[in-house]
């Protein structure tokens, strides 16, 4: 946003609302502070009135020495352009804000979890349940005077580490149940969840005996459990369905089994400790979650990568798309029964990828990779001929190969055409992000909408298709691999000599005070961090918008009215890893 | 006509199943597997057919950047005693993200005054997520990434705490592990040292 627009925003904004939206005028802050009580008529004016139709994130922060909850909301115009940010703040002790899921229904999953880890209730919300943790729970772990069963220090490095390091095996000290509180009269044999009873209550009517179907049959709605446990759910994810014969006619999604509260661990860590954790998110795309994580701490610190690190950056961010992607679509069809051999056909080609960042990152996976103001290690000479050789010769050819054997599949498209259709206006509302957005007819790409790095050098198109559907987005997808390919050879025919670090490496890096989102288009949807320093080494507020737990948002709008055995499908076409979901 | 598209689908299937046949042709007589050229070629942009390794009687060769486990690095003397590079300052257990490292700095018995070298350090393995930090950030070179990966023990509690004994390995077995890094930093320590030898000369 140019500073006239700001300008213009903030004088309607304070025309239409005198005295509850003021500037954020904290030092390294922006955006504007909001009156709790106007807060749902703000934000249907943005909505409604000036195009701010896309919440793309909503989280809290514990200002715990100003006895302050704050709750964050991102907005986007989903024409493009910069993000206009929101703060809602509330006393500590008794933290509620109004509910925005009445104007973005895709405020629903991030209120819970606000919710849950940080305990800010949101009234109006209609289903304020845990969403990560289990409902036994004690407290809201986000909150600064929170401490968890092995808590040994507030941030690292840990004394006990140097100069007398006294090795031991925290579980040998720690026996489980130290710091550990239960209620007095709790009995585990005892006990009942009381959120599993929410969960089927909110499901909506289950009429057993004499319910009635749309036919006018007498009918029974039954519950059923897909997952945790499951083979279709990509992880431990877990679907409750109410079904009315095959037909779905509730569906709520159940996450957290993989939750280990990373954000949380993120606060303990230093800012340069918190690279590597970033890898552990979406572990197949470990490159984008870095990408996000430095954008993020460099805009704090206000410091650029130079020319060939930029361009290592964004090789090495199309490589993971065209991997992230390749592989999705391998898992997709898996979820369609064609039990794994159109899967190991595209890992072949992710193999040769992921050789180039092991032998670039030193590690396949978990690259850990980024440094704040440029990258780890200059890309050697011969894995660049590599990908030349690949994006150049390979990779379109076995694309090429990909859609003949899959596109004009009759079975494909018959389980995948018309199934699972996600509306223009249901995928905004819910902020859906990334290709699920896209496929339903919205051109939102943040490498062409609010442009990082260098992505408005290059020449490259945003996929889009208009039917919503599991099938187009496996055509988005594909198409995406193309263009992928296609910024790669832009990027590896010019990308220049130099240095690829601004400044000297440094293990614990010098970070202002102040807040920053950064956000990229990583393979799965739109990644963002925001993050608060207090200048201190560890980051006071440490967030992650996570495409695959926001994308699932839609499932249940996207599920209904479908066959049980669909739904499978649809979860696989919005490609969701659990390390990112459940956090 | 309803089909066309599941039988150009197959024959993509029947391709792919007759290529390793045609692979096989081209390495009749060498053998397409248990042949480390073959190998190399099956594994690069020119590969075809069964991409598969055949672990363990085949490995992959693993990049110089790969990274497993720590390991410390020591100098041999001519006369066959070590020394350790490292200088015990701190900063590998100060960066480690999941603060796996232990270090005991040495004491002069006598003053009490720190010395340069380290009496304990012990990595615990089941906590290390080979990140790779603190190598990176080492400023004598002393603590070096490992490229060995077969790990595996049936006792956690003793075998997976690595003390100093364990961890120390050679200059020159890092040597042979990262010929192109060790050589890179041989040439800038000798550069540093030249550097110290004029300046004194100067003086």
């Amino acid at each position: 946003m140019t500073e006239k627009e700001t300008v213009q925003l903030q004088d309607t904004l304070e025309e239409k609302f005198p005295g509850a939206i003021t500037r954020d005028e904290r030092q390294g802050y922006e955006g504007y502070i909001v009156e709790t009580a106007k807060l749902v008529e703000i934000a249907k004016s943005l909505r409604d009135d000036m195009g701010y139709d896309y919440l793309s994130s909503v989280t809290g922060v514990d200002y715990l020495p100003d006895d302050k909850m704050e709750v964050v909301y991102h907005l986007y115009r989903s024409a493009g352009g910069p993000a206009l940010t929101l703060k809602v703040q509330t006393p500590r002790d008794d933290s509620v804000v109004p509910s925005l899921v009445s104007i973005y229904p895709g405020a629903d999953f991030q209120e819970r979890e606000a919710w849950d880890l940080l305990g800010i209730r949101f009234e109006g919300h209609p289903d304020l349940r845990r969403i990560l943790l289990w409902d036994g729970f004690h407290g809201h772990p986000l909150r600064k005077d929170w401490q968890e069963p092995f808590f040994e220090a507030e941030g690292k490095p840990f004394k006990s580490r140097w100069p007398q390091g006294e090795i031991r095996r925290i579980e040998d000290t720690h026996p489980f149940g130290k710091n550990v509180h239960y209620p007095s009269e709790f009995t585990p044999e005892g006990w009942v969840p009381e959120g599993e009873a929410a969960l089927y209550s909110s499901l909506g009517k289950i009429d057993h005996g004499n319910g009635n179907n749309k036919q006018g049959l007498e009918t029974d709605q039954i519950v059923v459990n897909l997952g945790p446990q499951h083979p279709s759910t990509h992880g431990v994810f877990r679907m409750v369905v109410t079904l009315d014969g095959e037909e779905i006619v509730g569906l709520k999604p159940v996450m957290g089994y993989l939750h280990r509260n990373h954000e949380k661990i993120g606060e303990r860590n230093t800012y340069l400790m918190n690279m590597p954790f970033t890898d552990r998110l979406d572990y197949l795309c470990s490159m984008s979650n870095n990408f996000g994580y430095a954008l993020a701490v460099e805009k704090l610190m206000g410091i650029k990568p130079p020319e060939r690190a930029e361009y290592i950056r964004v090789i090495m961010a199309e490589l993971t798309r065209v991997v992230n992607h390749i592989w999705a679509i391998g898992f997709l069809l898996n979820d369609l029964g064609a039990f794994f051999t159109p899967m190991l056909y595209v890992i072949n080609e992710r193999e040769l990828i992921l050789d180039i960042f092991e032998a670039v990152s030193g590690s396949r996976m978990m690259c850990n990779y980024f440094r704040f103001g440029g990258v780890a290690r200059d890309i050697p000479e011969d894995a660049l001929e590599t990908i030349k050789i690949l994006v150049n010769e390979r990779l379109p050819r076995k694309v090429d190969e990909l859609d003949l054997y899959l596109t004009g599949n009759e079975i494909v498209q018959t389980r995948a055409i018309g199934v699972g259709v996600l509306t223009k206006q249901q995928a905004l509302a819910n902020s859906a992000a990334g290709p699920v957005l896209r496929a339903s007819g919205v051109p939102y790409d943040v490498r062409r909408a609010d442009p990082y790095s260098i992505y408005d050098r290059f020449d490259f198109d945003v996929v889009v298709r208009y039917n919503g559907d599991v099938y187009d987005r496996y055509l988005v997808r594909l198409e995406e691999i193309r263009q992928s390919l296609r910024i790669l050879k832009q990027a590896v025919e010019s990308i220049p000599a130099g240095e690829i670090q601004t400044g000297k490496p440094q293990y614990q890096v010098r970070v202002p005070a102040g807040e920053a989102y950064g956000r990229v288009e990583a393979p799965k949807g739109e990644l963002g961090f925001y993050v608060v320093s207090n200048g201190k080494p560890n980051p006071w507020r440490y967030h992650v918008r996570a495409p695959s737990f926001i994308n699932l948002t839609p499932l249940e709008e996207m599920s209904i009215g479908q066959k049980i055995a669909d739904v499978v499908a649809i979860l696989g076409s919005i490609d969701i890893v659990l390390g990112e979901t459940d956090r | 006509m309803y089909g066309i598209g599941l039988i150009k689908g197959l024959g993509v299937t029947i391709k792919h199943f007759l290529e390793t046949y045609v692979d096989d042709l081209r390495w009749l007589g060498r053998g397409r597997y248990y042949n480390e050229d073959a190998l190399k070629i099956r594994q690069s942009t020119e590969a075809r057919g069964v991409f598969t390794v055949q672990y363990p009687e085949e490995k992959l060769s693993v990049p110089e950047e790969f990274r497993y486990i720590p390991f410390l690095v020591y100098e041999e003397n001519p006369d066959g005693t070590r020394e350790d590079r490292c200088t015990s300052c701190g900063i590998c257990s100060k960066v480690c993200p999941p603060q796996c490292i232990w270090i005991v700095r040495s004491n002069d018995p006598e003053t009490g005054r720190p010395i340069p070298a380290p009496t304990e350090f012990y990595i615990d393995i089941d906590i290390c997520m080979n990140c790779g930090l603190c190598a990176e950030y080492c400023p004598f070179d002393a603590i070096k990434m490992d490229h060995v990966y077969e790990l595996a023990s049936y006792e956690r509690s003793s075998a997976h705490i690595y003390n100093k004994e364990r961890l120390s390995k050679p200059a020159s077995y890092y040597a042979e592990i990262r010929p192109k890094n060790y050589a890179r930093e041989e040439a800038a320590r000798a550069e540093k040292e030249a550097l110290k030898a004029a300046k004194k000369k100067k003086e």
